[in-house]
Formats: C-alpha cells, sequence, structure tokens
C-alpha cells in the first residue's frame, strides 16, 4: 500500500469510527421531538403567546426533559388560519420528524389538522382546539388523535342545568358564527331546554366582529338573560358595547368570552357576568396558587385556560414518556399509553374518557373584583362559585343518545321558542 | 438560434430538470413545488390579462376560488369526482371559472387601467363575501376538508404521483398559453395592450377580443382552482381573500409580466420565500417586501426581463429608474 | 323591529359612516389628484393606531395621542411620495404596485415593533358613557366619532373651497394637464395630498382604534372597505366620500343586522354594479 493510500484508509476508517460512536451515543439519549402549531401572529396572537408559554414553563421547569428525554420543541405560526397550519404541519411532520404534532387553537385548525394525523400515521394532540366531533362522531376517522383540553360544548352542560336552577326560563343567545360558536351555545341550549327553560333567540355576528351595533338592539328585550360566546378580541369588545347599549340583564358565558386572556384588559362592566370553563385562574387550590404565581412572575400576567392546558398536556407526555423509560413507544402505544393516564393536573383530577377526551371538573365562574392570592390589588378575577366534578363530554346525556343526533351546528338544536 | 428559440430552449430544460430532480427531494419540498405549479397556473392566466392585454385583474382568485369550491363541495356532498369523473370535475373547474369570468367581464371589460383594477377588486370581494358567509353551501370560515384524493388506476394519494399530475397540467396550460398569445388573436392582444385607439380605426372588435381573453383567464383560474383544492386538501375563504389576488399580481410583475413563464417564475420566488424562508429566518416578509419595492422601481420588466435589459444596457439604451411600462416587448 | 330598532340602527350606521369618511376621504383625494389607486392605505390606518398607542403609552394622554399620531404616518406619507412613488413619473399601475409592496413591508415593520397582539385604545372615561335620548342609549363614543368626521369635513370643505391650496387641489383634479398650463405646481400638491390622506386615515385609525381594536391584519381588512366608499361616493370628490361612506356604513350595518348571510355581498355588489355604470363613481370626477 502506499502512503497515500495508508493515509486515506486511515481518514475513512477514523471518520467511520467517530460516525459509529455518534449514531450508538444519539441512541441512548433520545430525543422526543415536537411539533407546536399555534398563531403567533395574527388577531390570535396573544392567544398564540399563553399556549406556548403554558407548555415551554413546564418544560423550563423540568430542564427541557419530559420523562426523561431531551425535548426539541418546534414551534410553528399557524396565524389563525387552516390552510397554513396544514402546510407547517406537513413541514413539520416530514421534515423536522416530529414525534406528535401538538396544538392548534380554532375548531376550523382542529378539523384541518386531524386529517393530516391520520395519513401522516403521527400523533395529534388537541390541549385547545375543542371541536366536538373529533372526539364524537368523526373518532373513527382519527386514530392518531387525543385531547387533553376539552370539547366545546362540555362546559355548556352543566352551565344550562346551573341557569335553570338561577330561575332563569328565557334566554338570548349570540355568539361567533362558526363551529367553535354553534357547539358551546348548542350545548347550552340543550341542557337548559333539558331542565324547562327557552332558548328564545340566536344571534351570530361572524368571527372577527368588532362592530356590535348591528346585532346588540336587536336582542329580544324579554329575555331573563343573555348568553354569549366570544373570542379573541370580540370577547373584549362585545361586554363594553353591551354595557354602552345600557344592558341591565344578566349575563351568561362560554369560557372563552371572559377568560383570563382578556380579562385584565376588561373594566367594570363585565362585573358579574358568568361563565364555565374547566379552569379559572381563581380556582383556590395550592397548585393553582403556585402554578399562577410562578407564571405570573415569569410572564407578566396572569395565565388563561390556554396556558393551564399546554401546561397539562406537558405533564401528562411526562407521565407517559416516564414509563417507557424516556424513548417514545411509538404512535399507537403512545395514545393508547396517554388515554389511560389519570393525573392531578393544576386544574384539578383528568382522566381521559374511552373517546379521547377528558373527563374533569367544570367550574361555575363569576367575575368578581378582589384580591387573590396575596396580591395586594383588587382586580377582576374568575372567581368560582359553583364546581360540578367528573363531567364528560356527554354531560348529563346519555352517550348513544347523544350520538344520534346531529353535531351542534348552526340549526342545531333548532331553534324551537325562537319568536 | 434566435433569442426566442433559447427561451424556448431554457424553459424546456427547466421543466425536464423539475421533472426529474424534484421527485428524488424530501417530501415537503415535493409538497411546496406542487403547490407552486398549481399557483403558477392562476399567475400565467393573470399574466395573459396583465402582461399580453394590458388589464391589472385585482381579482383573478376569484375563478381560483370557485374552481377550488366547486370540486370540494362535488367530492364532500355528492362524492363525486374521485374515481375517472376526476377528469370531468377538471372540465367542470374551467367551465365554471370561465362562466363566472364570462358574467364578470359583461361588468369589468369597459373600463381600463386603474378603473379595471377597481372593479375587479369589487368583484373579487363580492366572491370572498359569499365564500365568507354563506355558510350553507361554503361552510364559511371553517372551510371545506377533501380529505382524500382521486384514485382511477392511479393513487393520487402519493406525492409524487399526484407531484406528475399537477406538473403535467402545468405544462399543458403553459402550451395551451402560449399557442394562444402567438396566434393572432394573441398578438391582437398585445396590440390592442399597445395602443386600443389604433386597433379600434384598423377594424378591430377591442371589446370582444379582451372579453374573450377574460373568459380563457377565467377558465384557466378554475383549473388552478380544481387543482389547488386537492393539492391543500382544504378549501376556505382564504383562498378568495383579496390578498391572494395581490399575491398572483405581484408575483406576475416580479418574475416578469408578459413573458407567461415570468408569472411561474414570481410563484415560485413568492412561495418558495414564504413557505421555506419563512421556517428559517424571522425577517423574510422583508426580503418578499424589499424585493418587490426593487423590482418594480428598477426591474419593471421583471425578473425575465433581466436578459432583455442587460443587452439593452450593453448598447447603452438604459439610464436610471425607467419610465417603461410594465410589460417588456414581445418578441 | 320597532322605531326603536331602526334609530339605533341608523344611528349605528352614521357612526360606522363617520370613521370610514376618514378613511375614505383620503384615499379619494390621493385617487383624485395622482390617479393612484393607494392599496398602502389600510396600513396608513394601522400604523395611526400603533403609534397612537405608543404615545399613550408613554405619555399616557389620549388626547396628544391623535395629532401626534395623525402628522407622524402623514410624514411617511410624504417621504413615500417623494422618495418612491415621484421616480416612477406618470405610471398609475406601477405606482399601485408599489404601494401594494410598501404595505407588505409595513405590515411585516409594524409586526416586529408593536408585536403581534390585539390591542385596545382606551378613549377617556368621559367618552366610554351612554347618554339616554328618549329611551334609546347612545354611546358617547360613536357621537364623538360623527362630531369629528362632521368637524374634520367641514374643515376640509372649507380649505377646498375657500382657500388658494384647495382651489390649486380642485384644478388638479379636474384637468392635471390644464392645472399645470396656469402654473400650479402639480407636483407640490400631488405630494401635499398624499401627506393628507395619510393624516385622515391615520386619525381614522386613532378613532377607530378604540371602536374596532388594533392588530395585524386590520390594515388588509379595511382596504376593501374604503375603496368601497371611494367607489361608490366617486373618486376624487370630497362631498362623494361623505355620501359614500354614508351609505356604506348603513349598509353594512343594516346589510348585517337584517341579511347576515349575505351582509357582505350586499356591500360589495352595489360597489360592483356602480364602477361597472359609471366607472369613476356616483360623483366621480374625470
Amino acid at each position: 500500500m502506499t502512503y497515500g493510500f495508508r493515509r486515506s484508509l486511515g481518514a475513512v476508517l477514523g471518520g467511520s469510527l467517530v460516525f459509529a460512536m455518534n449514531t450508538v451515543s444519539v441512541a441512548r439519549a433520545e430525543e422526543l421531538r415536537i411539533g407546536f402549531l399555534a398563531p403567533t401572529t395574527g388577531i390570535f396572537a396573544a392567544v398564540g403567546k399563553d399556549m406556548v408559554d403554558g407548555f415551554q414553563m413546564y418544560l423550563d421547569d423540568h430542564k427541557n426533559k419530559l420523562g426523561g428525554a431531551d425535548v426539541k420543541f418546534i414551534v410553528e405560526d399557524t396565524v389563525g388560519k387552516p390552510d397554513t397550519a396544514v402546510t407547517k404541519a406537513r413541514k413539520l411532520i416530514l421534515e423536522d420528524k416530529v414525534q406528535m404534532m401538538i396544538g392548534g387553537l380554532l375548531a376550523s385548525t382542529g378539523y384541518a389538522l386531524a386529517p393530516v394525523s391520520t395519513s401522516e400515521k403521527t400523533v395529534y394532540i388537541s390541549p385547545v382546539a375543542a371541536a366536538d366531533d373529533l372526539t364524537q362522531r368523526e373518532l373513527s376517522k382519527y386514530p392518531y388523535f387525543i385531547r387533553t383540553g376539552w370539547s366545546s360544548s362540555q362546559p355548556s352542560h352543566p352551565l344550562g342545568q346551573w341557569a335553570c336552577d338561577q330561575g332563569y326560563k328565557k334566554i338570548a343567545a349570540i355568539g361567533a358564527d362558526y363551529a367553535f360558536g354553534y357547539e358551546v351555545i348548542g350545548g347550552f341550549q340543550r341542557a337548559f331546554e333539558a331542565c324547562g327553560g327557552k332558548i328564545i333567540q340566536k344571534i351570530w355576528p361572524p368571527i372577527g366582529t368588532k362592530d356590535f351595533g348591528p346585532y346588540i338592539p336587536t336582542i329580544k328585550q324579554d329575555a331573563d338573560a343573555i348568553f354569549t360566546l366570544m373570542v379573541g378580541p370580540m370577547s373584549l369588545q362585545f361586554p363594553k358595547q353591551l354595557a354602552a347599549a345600557g344592558n341591565k340583564k344578566p349575563v351568561l358565558g362560554g369560557g372563552t368570552s371572559y377568560d383570563e386572556f382578556v380579562l385584565p384588559s376588561m373594566g367594570d362592566e363585565v362585573i358579574g357576568h358568568v361563565s364555565a370553563l374547566m379552569y379559572s385562574a381563581a380556582l383556590d387550590t395550592p397548585k393553582n396558587a403556585v402554578f399562577v404565581k410562578e407564571y405570573r412572575t415569569k410572564f407578566g400576567k396572569v395565565p388563561s385556560y390556554y396556558s393551564e392546558v399546554n401546561y397539562t398536556t406537558a405533564q401528562m407526555i411526562d407521565e407517559v414518556i416516564k414509563n417507557d423509560s424516556g424513548k417514545f413507544p411509538g404512535a399507537e402505544p403512545f395514545i393508547k399509553q396517554l388515554a389511560a393516564l389519570k393525573i392531578d393536573a393544576v386544574r384539578g383530577p383528568v382522566s381521559i374518557d374511552e373517546m379521547r377526551n377528558p373527563v374533569q371538573n367544570i367550574y361555575i365562574k363569576k367575575v368578581e373584583k378582589k384580591k387573590m392570592f396575596d396580591y395586594d390589588k383588587d382586580e377582576l378575577w374568575n372567581v368560582v362559585i359553583k364546581t360540578y366534578p367528573n363531567v364528560n363530554q356527554f354531560g348529563q346525556f346519555n352517550k348513544d343518545e347523544f350520538l344520534k343526533t346531529p353535531v351542534y351546528s348552526r340549526d342545531y338544536p333548532p331553534c324551537k321558542f325562537c319568536e | 438560434m434566435t433569442s426566442q428559440q433559447i427561451k424556448i430552449l431554457a424553459v424546456m430544460v427547466t421543466l425536464a430538470a423539475i421533472a426529474i430532480i424534484i421527485p428524488n427531494t424530501s417530501s415537503f419540498v415535493i409538497l411546496l413545488v406542487t403547490r407552486a405549479l398549481a399557483f403558477s397556473i392562476l399567475v400565467m392566466s393573470l399574466d395573459i390579462l396583465l402582461g399580453f392585454t394590458g388589464l391589472p385583474s385585482l381579482g383573478q382568485a376569484a375563478y381560483l376560488g370557485v374552481g377550488a369550491y366547486m370540486t370540494a363541495i362535488l367530492a364532500t356532498r355528492y362524492q363525486f369526482g374521485l374515481g375517472y369523473d376526476f377528469w370531468l370535475v377538471i372540465l367542470f373547474g374551467m367551465m365554471i371559472g370561465a362562466a363566472l369570468a364570462a358574467v364578470f367581464g359583461l361588468l369589468a371589460i369597459r373600463a381600463t387601467g386603474v378603473y379595471f383594477l377597481m372593479i375587479t377588486l369589487a368583484l373579487g370581494q363580492c366572491v370572498w363575501g359569499l365564500a365568507y358567509r354563506w355558510n350553507s353551501l361554503t361552510n364559511g370560515d371553517n372551510g371545506i376538508n377533501l380529505g382524500v384524493r382521486p384514485r382511477f388506476g392511479i393513487d393520487l394519494a402519493n406525492e409524487v404521483t399526484f407531484f406528475y399530475l399537477v406538473f403535467g397540467f402545468f405544462v399543458l396550460s403553459l402550451l395551451a398559453m402560449y399557442v394562444l398569445v402567438r396566434s393572432p388573436f394573441g398578438r391582437s392582444l398585445t396590440g390592442i395592450r399597445e395602443r386600443e385607439l389604433r386597433m379600434r380605426i384598423l377594424g378591430y372588435n377591442t371589446w370582444l377580443h379582451k372579453y374573450i381573453a377574460f373568459v380563457i383567464a377565467g377558465a384557466f383560474g378554475g383549473l388552478s382552482g380544481v387543482l389547488w383544492a386537492h393539492t391543500a386538501g382544504i378549501v376556505s375563504p382564504e383562498n378568495v381573500v383579496l390578498t391572494t389576488s395581490v399575491d398572483a399580481l405581484l408575483m406576475d410583475v416580479l418574475g416578469g409580466a408578459g413573458t407567461l413563464v415570468g408569472g411561474a417564475v414570481g410563484a415560485f420566488i413568492v412561495i418558495g420565500l414564504r413557505e421555506y424562508l419563512s421556517t428559517l429566518v424571522p425577517w423574510w416578509q422583508y426580503v418578499l417586501g424589499g424585493v418587490y419595492v426593487l423590482t418594480i422601481l428598477y426591474l419593471p420588466t421583471g425578473l425575465m426581463g433581466i436578459p432583455e435589459r442587460i443587452r439593452q444596457h450593453r448598447a447603452g439604451l438604459t439610464t436610471g429608474i425607467e419610465r417603461r411600462k410594465l410589460t417588456s416587448t414581445p418578441s | 323591529m320597532d322605531a326603536r330598532f331602526w334609530l339605533i340602527q341608523v344611528f349605528n350606521g352614521v357612526s360606522y359612516g363617520a370613521l370610514l369618511f376618514l378613511v375614505g376621504s383620503g384615499l379619494s383625494l390621493i385617487f383624485g389628484v395622482m390617479r393612484i389607486v393607494n392599496l398602502s392605505h389600510g396600513s396608513y390606518f394601522l400604523l395611526g393606531g400603533y403609534v397612537a398607542l405608543s404615545v399613550i403609552w408613554t405619555t399616557g394622554s389620549w388626547v396628544l395621542s391623535l395629532p401626534i399620531a395623525a402628522l407622524a404616518i402623514a410624514m411617511i406619507g410624504l417621504l413615500m411620495e417623494r422618495i418612491f412613488l415621484r421616480p416612477l413619473g406618470f405610471d398609475p399601475l406601477r405606482q399601485v404596485l408599489l404601494t401594494v409592496g410598501f404595505a407588505f413591508l409595513f405590515q411585516q415593520a409594524a409586526l416586529d415593533i408593536w408585536t403581534g397582539n390585539n390591542f385596545d385604545i382606551n378613549p377617556p372615561n368621559v367618552l366610554t358613557q351612554s347618554v339616554a335620548v328618549g329611551g334609546i342609549y347612545l354611546p358617547l363614543y360613536r357621537v364623538f366619532m360623527i362630531a369629528a368626521a362632521l368637524i374634520i369635513g367641514t374643515i376640509l370643505w372649507l380649505a377646498m373651497e375657500k382657500t388658494r391650496m384647495g382651489a390649486a387641489v380642485r384644478a388638479t383634479v379636474d384637468d392635471a394637464q390644464m392645472a399645470r398650463g396656469v402654473g400650479i405646481d402639480t407636483s407640490r400638491i400631488s405630494m401635499f395630498v398624499f401627506g393628507l390622506g395619510a393624516f385622515l386615515a391615520a386619525l381614522g385609525g386613532v378613532i377607530g382604534g378604540a371602536f374596532l381594536g388594533i392588530y395585524p391584519g386590520l390594515d388588509f381588512e379595511i382596504l376593501p372597505i374604503a375603496f368601497a366608499v371611494v367607489i361608490i361616493g366617486g373618486m376624487g370628490s370630497l362631498g362623494g366620500a361623505a355620501i359614500g361612506a354614508l351609505l356604506v356604513g348603513l349598509a353594512d350595518n343594516f346589510g348585517k343586522a337584517l341579511f347576515p348571510e349575505v351582509s357582505y355581498f350586499t356591500l360589495y355588489a352595489p360597489m360592483a354594479l356602480i364602477l361597472a355604470i359609471k366607472p369613476t363613481g356616483l360623483f366621480g370626477r374625470e
């Protein structure tokens, strides 16, 4: 062998050795690649930030490891558009080779991403996107999909019952004109009418409406109360304009109408408004007190439910991967194990039902101005006034009968008592 | 070889390169290129109007929209178009695009220049408004999920197979439009763009010429819509929003209005920047905006016009910012 | 639907129209004088709102934010016209496209400077009350919007009709070549009008910011509506802009209240029809 040949041979051998060592060492410190899809720009940017921050805080608290595995956390911007979300999801799965994708805000995004999870055989966890049918009538289409947050109508069912208990007989509903709006109001209507109440009106301003001038005057005068479902910037504007129009009726709403992501920017016009959700930052438990204080110190604002559900999702992934000794077990086993989990989350006890949606407490909360958690200023908080434990996505209704009826839509439940 | 023959050769080489190289890259790149190809058909249809007839349309997204929505509604509500009837959907897509253009053209063609711009904007907004609020038909903001791709002997769910299909349509469209613009009809369009009054004096029915060009552009827009629906798998009002029409216009100007392939070049660059660069650096929008501004200021004939300008510069014919029309002279 | 309902809806429509007048009048003048379709007009509206927010955050004064934001954006408009639009000469299509390019740049810059969050401009408390008139609650802020539009509209009208500058502008709108022929410096008029248009748009953004919020995407949302105003009312006509704004405000309001399913269609379809019949708009001057 010539000198040159020996040198090159040595280089090749040496290189191969280094390469082999690297592959071996990579296999030992398993990496968990997580793709996160949220609107970090656009009109829902503030919500997207809470979603990312919630998950990130758990990672920071646990040295960026989940269940012992190092986490590669990749965030992609959906701009709140399903089209963009699908492209980014494909990029995450095909280019970044993530083992799971998490996120999606709007129902439309959820409906767009779920088929991607099926076609690419990748786990899709939705802590926020709550479109009912993904874990109801369309469940079989999405075997890789699981929810760790809620379904849109889940909190509405107990709230409907609560409304009857308050003595309300006729309620006018106004909500954002899209799937989420239909499902939250639909669930409320079903529950409220099942215990003797009547929904006498349904108004649907388009999502993103900021000027409710055309809609507010049409609210029926003989309603005992108003039920609203607002999201994003709508949540901020609607109560202001409602108050400015001289409204004196009690106001109930879906959780996103008064959630903490918008509550700090609201004024006294929302004091007394009632809503229902599986989380409130004012939940008076030791675990939540720690969570709220840490989040507030870190990000300068009170956590919203968007923060909590993502924090809890990280916690759940942590538990599952821990049981698998720090390795991702593959898409199907992962889903199975996640679905079998029961944890004590910040928001209370959470387990997953057989249709891959959480079972949890639903809190009826009222906006009050007070001091909480040793903060020395009077602020607006969603104070919990009643807890309904162990609520699943069908609420007080029988699952099989529920599934026989169509999914909540603009026209379902039909407005029998609309005048 | 004449410059024309060189151009044709260059285009053919590029097309061959795309056909051979792309299927061997990552799935994500295949996906992006497929999207760019589908959208390019729309941009090229706009080029017929802007580049060759001198009609700046700010509402072409409407034709993509009707083609896409029709495909989605047929597929999800009537299970139509998922087998061999896919080819019928292609035909229907072109027909519905043409039909819409036929109606809109009656309103729009009388106007010229910026008035034409405004009226096509308004018409495009009408389509958007309906897509957004006519919930029972279009599912409003949620959009329509197509779910599956057609199978007829070949399974279009396979990314590479689908890429070849879209690529095929792209080549056919390019060819068809090329034949169109080089035909006597096409040349009269260019004549109208340059000096409409003179054409009228010469006896041409300029209104009819423009109208036909508008309808043809609509047909190709509809075709791109059908392909787009299956590429993205989801159709939503976002597809017909104003910024989509603006995108198409800017892509055409960037690439070079009046060159047909310029439209495709512009589409590839913008989509590449937007989808690919956006995942690498956060300041990609400045790059895009900057490229637009610089092109409009200093390269009115777009990127495809660069060789021509180099030639002219060598001949000492250019100074500073060109006070020229946006379109290159036909060669 | 009783009289109360109609009265409130008319009031709401008029107040929305007031806001649209601010946005549309600038656009209309720019078109009338320069024949440019300024597609970055929406960006001026949005930037006005953002600058006002910054002023409020640093000084706490809402009143101060109005003139500062308007003047700042007017400056940007002036610069844009001088540096970028002027050199293109009379090439309306290229100028239009340039404004689009800038719209994208502005959008990104706004995102970088003010982040992607939604903001609300909070006017002083006195304006957030409502006044009860005959059983109807009228939010004072909407009254303020109408008053602002009336005052500004009057000032503009007086300037156009009674001052030499105004006469020069009107002359340029009617016939630029003739105006140059009688010695009017049309390029200075162009610059001035463009700056004025930006000023008005930014003012609209500050005033509208309390009403619509300030967030990324608002620029391209308000743009087609501003165009509806200009087209229906007529390009280049101030009075036309006022009427157009009123009509659009009322049509939008009533459309949403009575025919929600086709509410956007009821706005843009008339726009298309009017353009088809009279391309310069109802009261347009050509």
